[in-house]
């Protein structure tokens, strides 16, 4: 039995979601804390490169995924010294750190162009996959789609009902006030761009090792930009990450599914379909979202203009 | 005096002949070759390097010197350079966007040959070549129309633009003939290289109850991998490397095997009849050939296959023979009409059958 062309597309859209997702909810710490880190593709290769590399060599996925979630927590932390402790400019330095992730994954990621591995396969959950209709859709993806509800929920967690969550927020709200209470507001931010980075790594990761299962340089193809708008668009709520990563993921699937089942529209049209949703839902969020936008944020926005 | 004097003389000729004889005895040719990507890639790199590898077989006392992700720049020039310093006189830029530095650097070096691939342009050392694709398509789709048990198969793609549209159509017209109702559908990534969308295309197509899929794109990888997870066929594209990462749902791919090519244009620089021209070739020249065949594969679909290989080497068969029409219900080729090489360059339409945009 084919799925039908609803049941394609919600599986793909969930599929398409998932690195979004795990970059999307770093960056989500990332900018509570007051920071924005505009180079989350450069840290996806890292961690789509570095990930591949050690799958591919030591032959074990949890020590590929765990390589590739460290390399991107430790190339996240270079924007450390210069946004956190010399107060460099957050945009410059965070292209910067795209374009240096570009690099080094490419360099060293060539040794493993041309190679395959088996990858993270789907893993049909007994049961809830034969149910009908939706089964299909949800209950046979890989390990780290049905992670993602989990991790949306420790990442609120985090956040919303812990100590260092407060004082996380705290340090993105007002870095002053905060330091004035105690906070070790450098630390702090060091931490956020660290777990940060480790999302974004293992958002890398799922591209290589989940979805393309080979590697090349430029394998996240714009997906980290689409990170950092997602974002915004779930008005720094981590819980709203999951939703807004599921509406671009939808996108993305949807211009492949209407053209395998032979849609009338031009693929240059269908192409530009997620940037155009990105362009509408920024346009009618700005508003309502901007109140939820960290105060510290705010005034990267300024000091640049 | 005079004795003392012939000596020299004497001695001096024998060198020259000694040393004439010495390099005629050891004819130490180099050759400097280009790739624009890695020679691993399974993909269009790897099927040049091959090239070359069968290259220093076929001519004794040849080296090759290779340059690996060489930037379609002026980076390229410096790269053809140090070849030329390191004594290669041949020199073979296996990428489009090498045209331009390679022709700048022929008119530096006018004793050194440059061979290009897939150009327009020509100078007096400068020279191109390149090989039919849409013919090993068609016999390509024979082997996808004779596996498909639903009558659909995908074609996976970067952009719509002419030669990979000529691709297509010999595709599912190869197809036809083994089933008169099969249908290609197709669709585009919009690059050359998105492995993740190709994955999210094998996944769509397979939903959609696609049972062999095919591509042009740099690296098929991710595509063969995908079909092969979903358990459905592919069939390659640019290197016969790829059938390994398939073992059981793998048909037959469209290999560029450039070693006799290779060797038959270095062979002419050798001997000083070269001369610079476009050199085209389609099935019949072995520029490019069939990958080998899976398990899966019939012997009576072999048959069908090495009998319209045949006919089209022997001018009986033009894949593109009138009447035709697009997919939109136009005659494209009339009754009676033929289309040949010329439609790699052409091509604006899809044929009847295939599910797509042509624009």
């Amino acid at each position: 039995m084919h799925p039908d062309f609803v049941q394609g597309w919600l599986a793909g859209a969930i599929l398409a979601s998932t690195p979004l997702f795990y970059a999307a909810l770093g960056e989500t710490l990332v900018e509570k804390a007051g920071l924005i880190n505009l180079g989350v593709e450069g840290t996806m290769l890292m961690g789509a490169s570095v990930s591949f590399a050690v799958a591919s060599i030591s032959g074990s996925l949890p020590l590929g995924l765990a390589a590739g979630m460290l390399a991107g927590g430790l190339f996240n932390l270079l924007l450390g010294p210069l946004i956190v402790v010399r107060g460099a400019n957050q945009l410059a330095s965070g292209l910067a750190l795209m374009f240096l992730g570009q690099g080094l994954s490419a360099f060293y990621g060539k040794a493993f162009v041309g190679t395959s591995i088996d990858g993270l396969a789907p893993l049909p959950i007994p049961f809830l996959s034969n149910l009908p209709w939706v089964g299909q859709i949800l209950f046979r993806q890989d390990l780290l789609v049905y992670l993602m509800l989990p991790c949306a929920f420790a990442v609120w967690f985090l956040l919303s009902r812990t100590a260092w969550g407060l004082n996380l927020r705290a340090v993105g709200e007002d870095r002053l006030v905060a330091y004035a209470a105690g906070s070790n507001t450098g630390l702090l931010r060091h931490q956020a761009l660290f777990l940060g980075g480790l999302l974004a790594g293992l958002a890398g990761a799922h591209l290589s090792l989940a979805i393309a299962h080979t590697w090349t340089e430029g394998l996240t193809a714009g997906r980290g930009f689409i990170a950092v708008a997602l974002v915004i668009f779930a008005a720094w709520r981590p819980l709203r990450v999951l939703p807004g990563a599921l509406l671009f993921g939808g996108t993305l699937a949807l211009q492949i599914q209407l053209q395998a089942r032979g849609a009338q529209v031009s693929p240059f049209l269908l192409d530009m379909l997620p940037y155009l949703v990105t362009l509408l839902v920024l346009v009618l969020l700005r508003k309502s979202s901007r109140g939820r936008m960290p105060e510290g944020l705010k005034e990267v926005f300024e000091s640049s203009r | 005096m005079s004795c003392s004097k012939k000596i020299p003389v004497v001695l001096t000729l024998a060198l020259l002949l000694a040393l004439a004889t010495g390099t005629r005895a050891e004819p130490k040719v180099i050759v400097g070759a280009l790739h624009v990507g890695s020679i691993k890639d399974a993909g269009y790199n790897q099927a040049s390097h091959d090239g070359l590898e069968l290259l220093k077989k076929n001519v004794p006392g040849l080296s090759v010197l290779e340059a690996e992700n060489v930037p379609e720049s002026a980076d390229a020039e410096r790269v053809m350079e140090q070849m030329i310093n390191k004594g290669a006189t041949i020199i073979i830029a296996q990428s489009f966007g090498f045209q331009d530095p390679a022709l700048n650097v022929a008119a530096k070096y006018p004793k050194v040959t440059f061979l290009h691939a897939s150009g327009f342009k020509l100078a007096p050392n400068f020279g191109t070549f390149w090989g039919n694709n849409f013919e090993a398509m068609y016999l390509a789709g024979i082997a996808a129309g004779a596996a498909s048990k639903s009558g659909k198969l995908g074609f996976i793609t970067a952009f719509p633009i002419p030669n990979i549209l000529a691709s297509i159509n010999a595709f599912e017209l190869g197809a036809k003939t083994r089933n008169p109702k099969v249908t290609t559908t197709v669709t585009y990534d919009n690059a050359w290289v998105d492995p993740v969308k190709e994955a999210g295309a094998v996944n769509a197509l397979a939903d959609a109850g696609v049972d062999v899929v095919t591509m042009i794109t740099d690296s098929p990888i991710t595509i063969v991998k995908t079909a092969e997870a979903r358990g459905i066929h592919s069939i390659g594209f640019h290197s016969d490397a790829l059938a390994q990462f398939a073992p059981k749902g793998w048909l037959t791919g469209v290999a560029y095997t450039w070693g006799d090519l290779y060797t038959k244009l270095v062979k002419e620089v050798v001997a000083g009849t070269w001369k610079p021209g476009h050199v085209r070739g389609g099935i019949e020249s072995g520029y490019l050939k069939l990958a080998k065949f899976g398990p899966s594969v019939s012997g009576e679909t072999k048959a069908a296959i090495a009998k319209a290989q045949a006919e089209i080497v022997a001018g009986k068969l033009v894949i593109f023979t009138g009447p035709i029409k697009d997919n939109t219900g136009k005659e494209v080729i009339a009754a009676g009409q033929k289309g040949g090489i010329g439609l790699l360059d052409t091509t604006n339409w899809l044929a009847e059958g295939v599910i797509g945009q042509a624009k």
